[in-house]
C-alpha cells in the first residue's frame, strides 16, 4: 500500500516510502526534490538533548492538506507529499520529510521550499526542547491560514 | 451549555490539563469561553495576542459562536518543522 501523501505520525519517517508514493516513475516526472528536517544539537546557544513534538492532530493533518492544495494551485504540475513526526525525537532524527515531483526541476524545488515555510506558519505542531539545564516550548508564528501576507512571503522565498 | 476546551504546548502546561469541559451560558462566542477560562487561570492571558483559535478542528475567530458540545482549541504560536 503506498504511503499517504500527508501524515502526522509517531512512527519513523521514510523518505523512500514517501518518494515512491509521490514520484511517477513511468515517465511524466523529470525531477524529484526532497527536504528532510532533522533534530539539531544546538539551538540559540543551548545544547539540545532531545525534542518532543506535540500536535493538534486533526487540524495539523488539515493544515498539511491545505499546503498540498496551495502547492497544486501555485504549481499545477507538481505532486507533493509531506509527513511530520511527533512524539519524542533524538538528535539527528527526521522531524519532517517533504517530497515534490514534477516534469521540470524549478517547480519541484520551489514547491519543496514553499511547503516547509508554510508548515512553520500554519500547521499546529509545537516543539518542546529539552536541553542541558532545562526545557522550553518553542513558539514561532501565530497560525493564520488566511493571512495573505504570510502566504506571499512563503511564495517569495520559494521562488527566490 | 458545555464545551470541550483543548489546550496545547505551553498553554496546556500553564493550565495543567490539555482538555477541560467548561460550562458556559448560552449563547456564547469563543471569546466568552476564553474569558471564563482566563478568569480561573489568569496566567493564560499572556497568550491572548499571539494565540490562534479553532472550533471543531478548523481554524476560527474569537467572534465565532459556539454550541453545546463544541470543541474549542486555543493554540500558542506554532513551531513545527
Amino acid at each position: 500500500m503506498p504511503a499517504p501523501l500527508v501524515a502526522v505520525t509517531t512512527d519513523l519517517l521514510s523518505l523512500d516510502g514517501l518518494s515512491a508514493a509521490v514520484a511517477d516513475l513511468s515517465g511524466p516526472d523529470g525531477a524529484v526534490t526532497s527536504f528532510v528536517g532533522l533534530v539539531r544539537q544546538d539551538n540559540l546557544g543551548r545544547r539540545v538533548a532531545f525534542l518532543e513534538y506535540e500536535a493538534y492532530e486533526p487540524l495539523a493533518v488539515k493544515g498539511l492538506q491545505r499546503i498540498v492544495d496551495e502547492v497544486k494551485a501555485n504549481w499545477p504540475t507538481v505532486k507533493l507529499g509531506v509527513h511530520h513526526r511527533i512524539g519524542r525525537l533524538a538528535l539527528g532524527e527526521a522531524s519532517i520529510i517533504i517530497v515534490a515531483a514534477s516534469p521540470h526541476r524549478a517547480e519541484a524545488f520551489s514547491a519543496c521550499r514553499y511547503t516547509i515555510e508554510r508548515v512553520k506558519q500554519i500547521v499546529p505542531i509545537w516543539k518542546h526542547e529539552h536541553f542541558d539545564g532545562g526545557d522550553v516550548w518553542l513558539e514561532g508564528a501565530t497560525a493564520d491560514p488566511d493571512d495573505e501576507t504570510a502566504r506571499q512571503t512563503a511564495y517569495r522565498i520559494a521562488c527566490a | 451549555m458545555r464545551v470541550t476546551v483543548r489546550l496545547f504546548a505551553r498553554l496546556r502546561d500553564l493550565a495543567g490539563a490539555g482538555e477541560l469541559v467548561r460550562e458556559v451560558p448560552a449563547p456564547a462566542t469563543i471569546e466568552q469561553v476564553w474569558r471564563s477560562l482566563v478568569k480561573d487561570m489568569p496566567a493564560l492571558s499572556d497568550y491572548e495576542r499571539t494565540m490562534s483559535v479553532a472550533l471543531n478542528t478548523d481554524y476560527s475567530r474569537m467572534t465565532a459562536a459556539v454550541k453545546d458540545g463544541d470543541e474549542v482549541a486555543f493554540l500558542p504560536p506554532v513551531s513545527g518543522g
